[in-house]
């Protein structure tokens, strides 16, 4: 069946990938990498927030998600000689040292694996609501990392993994972006996705409408874990290189800050502030530098840009609890009707 | 036939019994009624039936098999639905999805066609769709489709909590002080509401009441329940002259 909204649909999408397809040629590498990381954390934001903004989950644990899908697919792309010069401490664990598969399957298991232990962790804490859930996925998170940092022969621990392939291009990042909303709106619309929202709305009442609490909530870790697993795995294949501290708490909170900014449980909202406050984190670097106001020069303090973040979530908070889109979404009748007052004013 | 029985079922917080030895009957097609002062036990009662307490002891039967320990979604799956004492709307979303989501537990779906959108699965929800507009049709609150559930007017939200019970197809509906807040006119027309959805749904009503004259008007048998104890049973007419209960509501005269 072609209807009108469909058209408008494949429509928009077409713009935006031509619109990419224009930047990739014409941008410069820095930018590009920009463009990149938009994409990743749009996989990202949406993967947390069909934990805390569909679920009503608040769960810390991100991070750790990502590091299981960054490794899995590192591991995977690796070349055996990659391996060998990587794992010079140690060797490498003798089932992995000589397999080699392509990127996008290895994404894929990533993604799975990430699913598989995020499902697991998840099962023994559900029980737990609000702040004790967010203490625990926290821990759990943080299990990974130490867990990851020291297995030597598996993750080849504080050392890291060096020289991956730089195989994530804007065609994946966005391509699976892309794919990632879709895939939101069409779970958000689906009787599974209400049930969900029905959980975030009152657990109580959804329980007693015949939702099985447990069955929907792992549910929402594992779709949450999967994607999260897959943009840790094109983050590291962005990056060339991955080691345990990279997925400390710091990188659950950026992409809490995109969702809480968006506006918790709103798809359009987390992709505008995906790609803002990853534009944003890029362009306010200069804040860590040397920065000469003309009657006096501030000497580089690291980290100020996160400190400026920290204050806009504060604010945000405060002032405007809901976000940028609350728990609205931009959807072809919301803009047919944005258009049509549009179109009334001018006349 | 009996549709709901419980033996014995006690209930015990601790050192605080709140529910003692509570024998009681629900026929089918019943409407009985529970009542009784504050803190006497009566939503302990339902939170039991419905899985959400475990009883001490004692145990429930509905239709001849034992919920006794089942989970919550699974009783309601087996027929038992319920509102609650302070209405518990999916507030954020819409009258119709609030019904929607009540048909959930009965979709046979699984998660990826859902999500695919299978023609199989597009079918289902357009049968869901078209049952909870004829629901909402049959409650009077059609024309509400759209609205936010929290945007309702009090006795309206009262009605969708009904309505959201009734989609998921119980044979027994328990109704947890359905006429709190309401003024009289619409005690009034929620007794006859009562009677009629019993008629339409075919199903029998356990309901805790405050307000007498909705209860003496719809309930065919009351129990009533004092300090978790039943003190009185039987029609209307015999609970309004037991000397226990007089006793029970206003105190005995010295």
């Amino acid at each position: 069946m072609i209807d009108k909204k469909n058209i408008i649909r494949l429509g928009l999408i077409l713009l935006v990938l031509a619109v990419l397809t224009i930047l990739n040629n014409t941008m410069g590498k820095y930018e590009i990498r920009i463009l990149n990381l938009a994409g990743i954390y749009i996989i990202l934001g949406l993967s947390l927030n069909v934990i805390n903004g569909f679920t009503g989950l608040f769960s810390l644990g991100h991070a750790g998600f990502m590091a299981i899908g960054a490794y899995t697919s590192s591991l995977l792309t690796m070349s055996v000689i990659q391996k060998e010069s990587n794992f010079f401490v140690e060797p490498i664990v003798p089932w992995l040292a000589n397999v080699q598969i392509g990127f996008l399957p290895a994404l894929l298991f990533g993604g799975i694996l990430a699913a598989v232990l995020g499902a697991m962790i998840a099962a023994p804490i559900l029980k737990l609501t609000d702040d004790y859930l967010a203490i625990a996925t926290l821990g759990f998170s943080e299990i990974i990392r130490v867990i990851f940092t020291n297995t030597q022969s598996l993750t080849n621990g504080a050392l890291g993994i060096k020289g991956l392939t730089r195989y994530t291009t804007v065609h994946y990042t966005w391509g699976i972006a892309i794919l990632t909303i879709l895939f939101m709106f069409s779970l958000r619309k689906s009787s599974y996705g209400k049930a969900l929202m029905a959980i975030r709305e009152d657990q109580t009442a959804a329980e007693a409408m015949g939702i099985n609490l447990f069955k929907h909530k792992l549910l929402a870790f594992t779709i949450g874990s999967f994607f999260a697993g897959i943009g840790g795995g094109l983050l590291a294949h962005l990056m060339g290189t991955i080691d345990p501290l990279m997925f400390r708490f710091l990188l659950t909170f950026n992409v809490l800050l995109i969702v809480v900014l968006g506006g918790i449980g709103s798809i359009s909202g987390t992709v505008i502030s995906a790609i803002v406050v990853t534009i944003m984190l890029e362009w306010l670097r200069f804040l860590d530098g040397v920065i000469d106001l003309g009657f006096m020069t501030i000497q580089g303090i690291p980290g100020l840009r996160m400190v400026l973040f920290s204050l806009l979530l504060m604010v945000v908070i405060i002032f405007k609890q809901n976000g940028l889109m609350g728990r609205d979404e931009i959807t072809i009748d919301s803009l047919g009707g944005f258009f049509a007052r549009f179109r009334k004013k001018e006349a | 036939m009996t549709i709901l029985r419980t033996n014995n079922l006690t209930m015990k917080f601790g050192g605080l019994t709140a529910v003692s030895d509570l024998t009681l009957e629900v026929p089918e097609q019943g409407i009985i009624g529970l009542i009784g002062p504050n803190g006497a036990g009566k939503t302990t009662v339902f939170n039991m039936i419905t899985g959400v307490y475990k009883p001490t002891s004692g145990n429930i039967l509905f239709n001849n098999t034992d919920i006794t320990r089942m989970e919550p979604h699974v009783i309601t799956k087996n027929g038992i639905a319920r509102t609650f004492q302070n209405i518990r709307l999916f507030k954020d979303l819409s009258v119709l999805d609030n019904v929607m989501i009540a048909n959930h537990l009965r979709l046979d779906s699984n998660f990826f066609s859902a999500v695919a959108r299978t023609p199989g699965y597009r079918e289902k929800e357009e049968g869901i769709r078209k049952k909870s507009l004829e629901l909402l049709d049959q409650v009077g609150l059609l024309e509400f489709k759209d609205t936010k559930s929290t945007a309702l007017p009090y006795g309206k939200q009262r009605k969708l909590e009904i309505a959201r019970a009734l989609a998921t197809e119980p044979k027994l509906l328990l109704l947890d002080e359905p006429a709190a807040g309401m003024n009289p006119q619409e005690s009034i027309e929620l007794m006859a509401f009562i009677k009629e959805i019993r008629n339409r749904f075919d199903l029998s009503i356990l309901m805790i009441e405050h307000h007498m004259q909705v209860i003496m008007g719809v309930c065919e048998h009351i129990y009533v329940l004092d300090y978790g104890i039943k003190i009185a049973e039987g029609n209307p007419g015999v609970i309004q002259n037991d000397p226990k209960v007089i006793e029970a509501y206003l105190g005995v005269e010295e």
